[in-house]
């Protein structure tokens, strides 16, 4: 079965706040860059998932990221399936 | 009349619930595990506080996967008694027993403190040995707590009667200052503040007693 790669992107929703984004962006200031004016703490997943063709994986990519990986009572997800589908590496010993 | 304490990697309030219960209260309580699936003979649950599988991803999330949550789930359909403190209360939200999600306290700070919290029993079965609009101090300590739902969803929860547990000093920014919410039939409670460690009056109160009596009388 071909291995596809992906990447999820979770990201607070833009109404809730991001305490972690705000004191980030304060050291910023601290850093002497005074210009942020936005910063949002997110997560990115990666994803190595075996499946029959690209759209079970996507299907089950979307599935896997609205139910596990994201809430999205806060959270806005984004998958992200990569160029190329990449072939499983038995290379280990 | 038995409890069952729920025990996940990583919790950390379970043996506080059993002495709240039975050290404090003379009532019995029985451990599941997080690979248990057997509530026979249970007249309730509590799912305690601490840091289940390492609140990696989100707080609850990986919990809200285990076996026993599954069982959990029936019994709270069935009409069963189902108590969510802290982390409990996370996970009750992650697993849609209870709508809205709790985040990062809006300053970041852990918040390890006693609270003023106002009492709305409503129908919740948790509370029914507090009067209406009664204030009670339960100690809180979190550092996700900021309880965070969509406006129309904060207006339904209040007008449904389902906010049953305010902060009078809202002290990590949640919406409608909400600190405990109930399910619509009044058999599911979740809460930030823990009431079993307000039962031991060598503790310095014991306003969370009649709460987790309200199962044992």
């Amino acid at each position: 079965m071909p291995l596809f790669q992906a990447r999820v992107q979770v990201s607070l929703r833009p109404s809730v706040l991001d305490p972690a984004g705000e004191a980030t962006r304060s050291a910023a200031a601290r850093l002497g860059i005074d210009g942020v004016r936005r910063l949002r703490i997110g997560k990115a997943i990666e994803v190595e998932l075996e499946a029959e063709d690209a759209a079970t994986a996507s299907r089950q990519l979307e599935l896997l990221s609205d139910r596990l990986l994201a809430n999205p009572v806060i959270e806005n997800w984004q998958v992200e399936l990569l160029e190329g589908v990449a072939q499983r590496e038995e290379t280990l010993p | 009349m038995t409890v069952g304490v729920v025990v996940f990697p990583g919790s950390n309030c379970d043996r506080d619930v059993r002495w709240a219960l039975e050290g404090c209260l003379g009532g019995s309580i029985r451990f599941l595990w997080h690979e248990e699936h057997d509530l026979g003979g249970l007249d309730g649950v509590v799912i305690p506080g601490g840091f289940s599988y390492g609140d990696y991803l989100r707080c609850g999330a990986i919990a809200r996967f285990s076996p026993v949550l599954d069982a959990v789930r029936d019994f709270a359909a069935a009409g069963g008694a189902v108590l969510g403190i802290c982390n409990g209360f996370q996970i009750l939200t992650e697993m849609g027993l209870l709508p809205g999600a709790l985040t990062r306290n809006a300053r970041l700070h852990f918040l390890c403190e006693a609270t003023e919290l106002t009492v709305e029993p409503g129908r919740c079965r948790w509370l029914q040995g507090y009067s209406t609009g009664e204030c009670i101090t339960l100690p809180i300590a979190h550092g996700e707590g900021r309880f965070q739902c969509d406006p129309a969803q904060l207006e339904e929860l209040q007008s449904e009667g389902q906010v049953v547990l305010r902060y009078n000093d809202n002290p990590n920014g949640s919406v409608g200052d909400v600190a405990g919410l109930c399910n619509r039939e009044g058999n599911v409670l979740g809460l930030m503040p823990h009431p079993e460690r307000a039962c031991d009056p060598r503790t310095g109160g014991i306003d969370g007693r009649r709460l987790l009596a309200s199962l044992l009388a």
